[in-house]
């Protein structure tokens, strides 16, 4: 089984949701964002969500975005995020890291050898924002033979007709994108998510990860009930930003600060079944 | 599918011109992206809304635009015949029009309420805006922040005509970031709102839609040059930014293997210093906005910054049948310095009284550099895609002439 099924699994066994942290890898420099990474879990994240900075990623609101822009100029590249991810894996045999971002890198590096590059580092999954059901076969079948789930996107302009397309060839989760619009703007409205997840059980037996919108502990509680787990990005990108001095480095309580907040996001995730 | 024995038949179903093309774009749009192919689809089936764009170009854009055979300027240089295809006379100044109007008529087909567009030199923006002025219809023009500062004569058209610019800092503060921004808009209004982009890149079906659009260039020159000359032209020239006005040119020509076509790129500083927006000589494969093609970018996939003095050609990218058509050595794809379309720009105006903007005063320095050598009976139209009242601030300045 493979380390997102195992995570869920377990999850399930348990009685409640996951809590997916997301951050960009080299945020806001290599050697912050590899602690702050391997925190993660520690805080409570049941997967690991892990952004790999691209130049123009179009489906990301400001903060991801400045989020990528630093990690790229503080030197981060996709070699070196597959670096990360092999010094954090031998700390760490259980949690799932799923890497998420846009094609051209992969591209660049070759389909065939960033797959089997990246099941060695240990990566689990792979989310690639600009890559439909209709163009990922190309990195598809690498990954699926290196052993990584390919996850794919479900959204709000999903419909009937397209869903069966999209859970098809899905591996690991579904990724249901809580609003139509990029990270970090709108609020996710939870009872149209509870609706939408609904919707989306009766066409895959997959787990279903809820992301985009979703802000503070409260909300990722109310998409908890509904929803496999709830994935937090750009609140958590927010809270390292406020955290950098006039110069863009890190300040002395940025890691605490954020893993503080991975602390509230899970412990709502926790409650959120039990308090229902 | 594609015919093997035409190569005007692409893309295949999925939008894909060779390996290039397709539809890269995040889930929240495919349906949005499906829609338009549908929509467009019917529309080509439908003479009445072959009418409807036939009507608006020849009454509102003032097609046909003339072939124009450039007599001081094929005697200064003494060998092929050059004739222009002037574009560049059409309403608002360039051939943006003649796509953006295809696109308009098919929002409002689709019910759409709401347009948005990118834009570098303002060209595009000005004819987006302009359509949408004519169909009462709210428009957002995203540009990059760099561009609203050198493009100032085309943000105030925009903002008299009624549309909303807005600046884009993310990125390189240019048109790619303007392309990404206008993405962004989209997915986070899919009900109401259509992208009309503004070249033949981005998702299947906007590649093969606006060179549809665009290539009543070529029809129109194919008609004109047989009534001038009683035959085929022998090689065209036009300049590429994502490759519309080329495109538009060449497709109509395409099977027709006497005639040799050549795409000009800005090569910037040159080609050599980097600092360049010649994807096809410089770039090579990747994905960005939606489509597979040529891409200026870094070992990392990293998508590089272009370079030139021309805000329309300044995009690192090129429309994926470009790419296509560079591979299989159809067309030829060259390059020019900014130094050496500043020279052809004041070439045009003194000695045509024409004077062109900076993109298509690149296909006139290529123009410059091969017609002494050719035969006086070798006929090569350029096309003469847009007029340059926008640039002369930008060219004074390179000129060190104060305004
Ligand atoms: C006059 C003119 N020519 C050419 C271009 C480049 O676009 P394309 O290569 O799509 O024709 C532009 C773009 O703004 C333009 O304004």
């Amino acid at each position: 089984m493979s380390r997102i099924a195992e995570r869920f699994a377990r999850l399930r066994g348990e009685g409640r949701a996951g809590l997916v942290a997301y951050l960009t890898a080299g945020d806001p420099d290599p050697d912050t964002s590899r602690e702050l990474i391997a925190g993660l879990a520690a805080a409570g994240a049941d997967l690991v969500e892990i952004g790999m900075p691209f130049s123009d990623p179009m489906a990301d609101g400001p903060l991801i975005q400045a989020a990528g822009q630093r990690a790229l100029k503080a030197g981060m590249n996709l070699r070196r995020t597959l670096a990360m991810v092999r010094h954090l894996r031998r700390r760490d045999e259980t949690t799932p890291f799923v890497l998420m971002g846009y094609y051209n890198p992969i591209y660049r590096y070759g389909p065939q050898a960033f797959a089997q590059d990246a099941a060695a580092a240990g990566v689990d999954g792979l989310i690639v924002v600009d890559l439909p059901p209709e163009e990922d076969a190309e990195l598809a079948g690498p990954a699926r033979a290196a052993g990584l789930d390919l996850v794919r996107l479900a959204t709000p302009t999903s419909d009937e007709r397209r869903l069966p397309q999209i859970v098809g060839g899905a591996g690991g989760f579904i990724y249901y994108v809580a609003i139509a619009g990029i990270t970090g703007t709108r609020r996710a409205d939870t009872d149209a998510v509870a609706i939408a997840v609904a919707r989306l059980r009766r066409f895959t037996t997959l787990p279903v990860a809820v992301g985009f919108g979703i802000k503070d502990p409260d909300q990722a509680a109310a998409v908890a009930r509904a929803a496999d787990a709830a994935v937090v990005g750009s609140a958590l990108v927010q809270r390292l930003a406020a955290n950098l001095d006039a110069g863009g480095r890190a300040r002395p309580g940025l890691v605490a600060a954020v893993l503080g907040d991975v602390q509230a996001l899970a412990a709502g995730v926790r409650w959120a079944r039990s308090r229902a | 599918m594609q015919a093997a024995n035409t190569l005007r038949g692409g893309p295949d179903a999925a939008g894909h011109f060779g390996i290039y093309g397709g539809r890269y774009v995040a889930e929240t749009l495919m349906p949005l992206v499906l829609a338009v192919e549908a929509a467009y689809d019917e529309a080509c089936r439908d003479p009445g809304f072959q009418r409807e764009l036939d009507y608006y170009l020849e009454h509102y854009v003032g097609r046909p635009s003339p072939l124009y055979f450039a007599e001081r300027l094929t005697r200064h240089f003494g060998g092929a015949k050059i004739y222009f295809k002037r574009d560049e006379l059409n309403h608002t100044g360039a051939h943006k029009i003649n796509n953006v109007l295809g696109q308009t008529l098919l929002a409002r087909r689709m019910g759409k309420t709401r347009i948005i567009a990118e834009t570098g030199a303002g060209q595009h923006g000005v004819a987006t805006a302009t359509a949408c002025a004519l169909f009462d219809l709210p428009c957002v023009v995203y540009m990059g922040a760099t561009d609203i500062e050198r493009q100032k004569p085309n943000v105030f058209r925009m903002k008299l005509l009624g549309a909303e610019v807005v600046p884009v800092h993310s990125g390189t503060a240019t048109l790619k970031d303007a392309m990404n921004e206008a993405l962004r808009d989209w997915v986070a209004h899919v009900d109401d709102t259509f992208y009309v982009i503004g070249t033949v890149a981005g998702p299947h079906p906007y590649p093969a839609m606006v060179r549809d659009f665009q290539s009543v260039i070529g029809r129109e020159t194919r008609v004109q040059l047989q009534k001038a000359e009683g035959r085929l032209p022998d090689t065209l020239v036009a300049c590429i930014g994502g490759g519309s006005n080329a495109m538009g040119l060449f497709h109509p020509f395409l099977d027709e293997p006497g005639v040799a076509m050549i795409g000009v790129e800005a090569a910037g500083h040159g080609l050599q210093t980097g600092m360049h927006a010649a994807s096809l000589n410089g770039g090579v494969p990747g994905v960005l906005h939606g489509n597979r093609t040529y891409l200026l970018q870094d070992e990392d996939g990293q998508i590089r910054d272009a370079h030139s003095i021309s805000a329309g050609l300044d995009y690192p990218g090129i429309g994926p049948e470009h790419a296509w058509l560079h591979d299989l050595g159809r067309v030829e794809y060259v390059a020019i310095t900014d130094a050496e379309a500043l020279e052809a720009f004041q070439l045009a105006s003194r000695l045509e009284g024409i004077i062109p903007a900076l993109e298509p005063a690149h296909a006139l320095a290529h123009v410059a550099k091969i017609a002494p050598n050719l035969p006086r009976d070798h006929l090569i139209v350029m096309n003469m895609c847009g007029r340059g009242d926008k640039d002369i601030f930008a060219v004074a300045e390179h000129l060190g002439v104060r305004l």
